[in-house]
């Protein structure tokens, strides 16, 4: 699937197969195409040349069967601010036909799901911003879709919001059972949510696996250490099995370790060391040697994340 | 008790239901909104009333009209079709707040097809003005407008049909636009001419000939005309020519916007 626009291709030549029933997160900056994806399939955006299909309907040719297996949680809150959170269930269900016999208790069961019940009555303008994205959520499931698409979730939210969102999608993901595929550029949130997590840069899917396998794909934890003799001691390291690669970095050695928790004591029974620190490489530290660039120092300066500021102003 | 005969009645009865349950959703958010927006409902009735007493008791002095007809009587048709152009164009062309908030994009995810969010928001039009005309037609029978229920009938389908007309044109313009200062150029360019150019504020028979002419291609005329013509008895077409007009324009409008929200980009 591709889709260019005049000069800028935002999404390269992409193609991806998501199960049924996982939760699949689809991890990069901003503008490195997330989007775009979601839109294609959300058949909101034909794509420029490639296909996909969604629930085994077309994006291109069965757009509507498309639009009743899917449920979508946009970037910006959508809701009508003027309406109740109830008032906007409503009129959702009626939009995706819904049968009226079942109407009222779909709607209760949705609401019941974010923890909304109790301000359902409220007008959504009077909600937080946690409410609202719980709203949202519940407006995606209201037709009982096959596929949940959320699209950063959680963008704009201070943390403990943001863990209380965790929170609800991690039940949803238990009680219904759903397909998520989930966009973000938290990597602390892909790493939770997701079975499987593709990570995207300028388009294309540059690497795609599981969040604990991608971790691996760095070879192991890292330790670091201040040695009393140097020279000597890195000749012992460098004999060790359990060591795979070591570097020296201002008077300390790092070394790629599998399993520290396990190794450390054995690496100190041949060398003496006056300070140990280790640690587990987290995504960040897989995105980071994958794409060469830091995703937190571009993370907050996005034009999403302007417009949230600027629009609770 | 409907009879059905067949799976397949049963079916096509279904899919209407959910098709008039669809339009009747999209209707039922712009009415809720409408009388949530307390600041628009005031300023918009606000507006016609400042013309009917300044402009109207002003000039009721010193301009006679043909028929020696109350100048304030006179225009009181005209400031009904006031109501409705600016009612009708801003309602279509709020379209562009709905784009900015991302509604309408949670609308055109959904298994609605274009025409059917057009035909929601254009009914959603009709009735935000229908319910503006109702407050006006109270104000003129307290300064003395008298209208039979015939009369009141045939008011209510001009000004359903100017409505739908002009909310189509808004939905049109809205549909196209993206930013917010679009609306300025509508105000400016379609909604100021409409009204002045529809002799809702003079006769339109002893005018200059390029007047004319514009008046002529002003939908509004028509139903300001057909509103004379229907409240005063005083008229320079025949009513069926202007009901003829405005059902053309209707219907040319209607599908104009129809084939607007068809090519308009989701995101």
């Amino acid at each position: 699937m591709t889709k260019r626009y005049e000069k800028l291709t935002a999404v390269d030549n992409l193609s991806l197969d998501i199960e049924q029933g996982e939760v699949f997160g689809l991890l990069g900056q901003n503008g490195a195409g997330k989007t775009t994806v979601i839109h294609m399939l959300a058949t909101l955006l034909k794509p420029t040349s490639g296909s996909a299909t969604v629930n085994n309907f077309d994006i291109q040719k069965e757009p509507d069967k498309v639009r009743t297996s899917i449920g979508i949680v946009f970037q910006v809150p959508s809701s009508d601010d003027l309406l109740t959170g109830y008032e906007n269930l409503q009129i959702h269900a009626m939009l995706y036909g819904v049968d009226p016999s079942i109407r009222e208790k779909r709607i209760q069961d949705a609401l019941e799901l974010v923890g909304l019940t109790e301000r359902k009555d409220d007008q959504v303008k009077k909600y937080s911003g946690g409410m609202r994205r719980r709203l949202e959520i519940a407006r995606g499931l209201i037709h009982s879709p096959k596929v949940l698409f959320l699209d950063e979730p959680t963008l704009g939210l201070d943390p403990s919001s943001r863990e209380t969102m965790w929170k609800y999608i991690q039940q949803l993901v238990k009680q219904e059972k759903l397909t998520i595929i989930l966009t973000t550029h938290y990597m602390e949130e892909a790493d939770m949510l997701c079975n499987r997590i593709g990570i995207m840069d300028k388009g294309k899917i540059i690497a795609l696996d599981t969040p604990t396998n991608l971790k691996l794909m760095l070879g192991g934890d890292i330790v670091k250490l201040k040695l009393k003799k140097h020279d000597s001691d890195i000749t012992v390291l460098k004999n060790l099995s359990c060591v795979k690669k070591i570097e020296s970095l201002d008077g300390y050695v790092i070394l790629s370790v599998d399993d520290a928790k396990m190794n450390i004591p054995e690496i100190l029974k041949h060398v003496e060391a006056e300070s140990v620190e280790s640690s587990s490489p987290t995504l960040s530290d897989v995105f980071l040697k994958l794409t060469g660039k830091n995703i937190k120092e571009h993370a907050e300066g996005g034009f999403m994340e302007r417009y949230v500021q600027y629009d609770k102003n | 008790m409907l009879k059905v005969d067949s799976w397949r009645d049963m079916y096509n009865m279904t899919r209407i239901r959910v098709y008039s349950d669809k339009i009747y959703a999209l209707w039922l958010r712009e009415v809720k909104v409408f009388f949530r927006e307390k600041s628009r409902l005031v300023a918009s009735t606000f507006t016609p009333l400042l013309w009917l007493f300044v402009i109207g008791s002003g000039f009721s002095s010193s301009t006679s009209i043909a028929h020696s007809i109350d100048y304030q009587k006179f225009i009181f048709p005209g400031i009904i079709c006031m109501s409705v152009v600016f009612s009708a164009v801003f309602f279509g062309s709020y379209i562009i707040w709905d784009r900015k908030f991302d509604f309408l994009k949670s609308v055109m995810v959904a298994p609605v097809s274009r025409s059917t969010i057009f035909t929601g928001k254009a009914f959603g039009g009709m009735t935000n003005s229908l319910i503006q005309v109702s407050i006006l037609l109270v104000v003129g029978l307290i300064i003395g407008v008298q209208f039979s229920p015939l009369a009141l009938v045939q008011t209510v389908v001009i000004v359903l049909l100017l409505s739908f007309a002009l909310t189509s044109l808004g939905l049109t313009l809205g549909s196209y636009m993206t930013s917010l200062e679009g609306f300025q150029m509508i105000i400016s360019f379609v909604v100021f001419p409409l009204f002045f150019l529809s002799g809702a504020l003079f006769p339109i028979d002893k005018l200059p000939q390029w007047l004319s002419v514009l008046t002529t291609v002003d939908p509004v005329t028509y139903a300001v005309d057909a509103l004379r013509n229907i409240i005063l008895g005083i008229g320079s077409h025949p009513l069926g020519l202007d009901l003829l007009v405005l059902l053309l324009y209707s219907c040319v409008l209607g599908a104009l916007g129809t084939y607007s929200f068809r090519r308009m980009k989701a995101v």
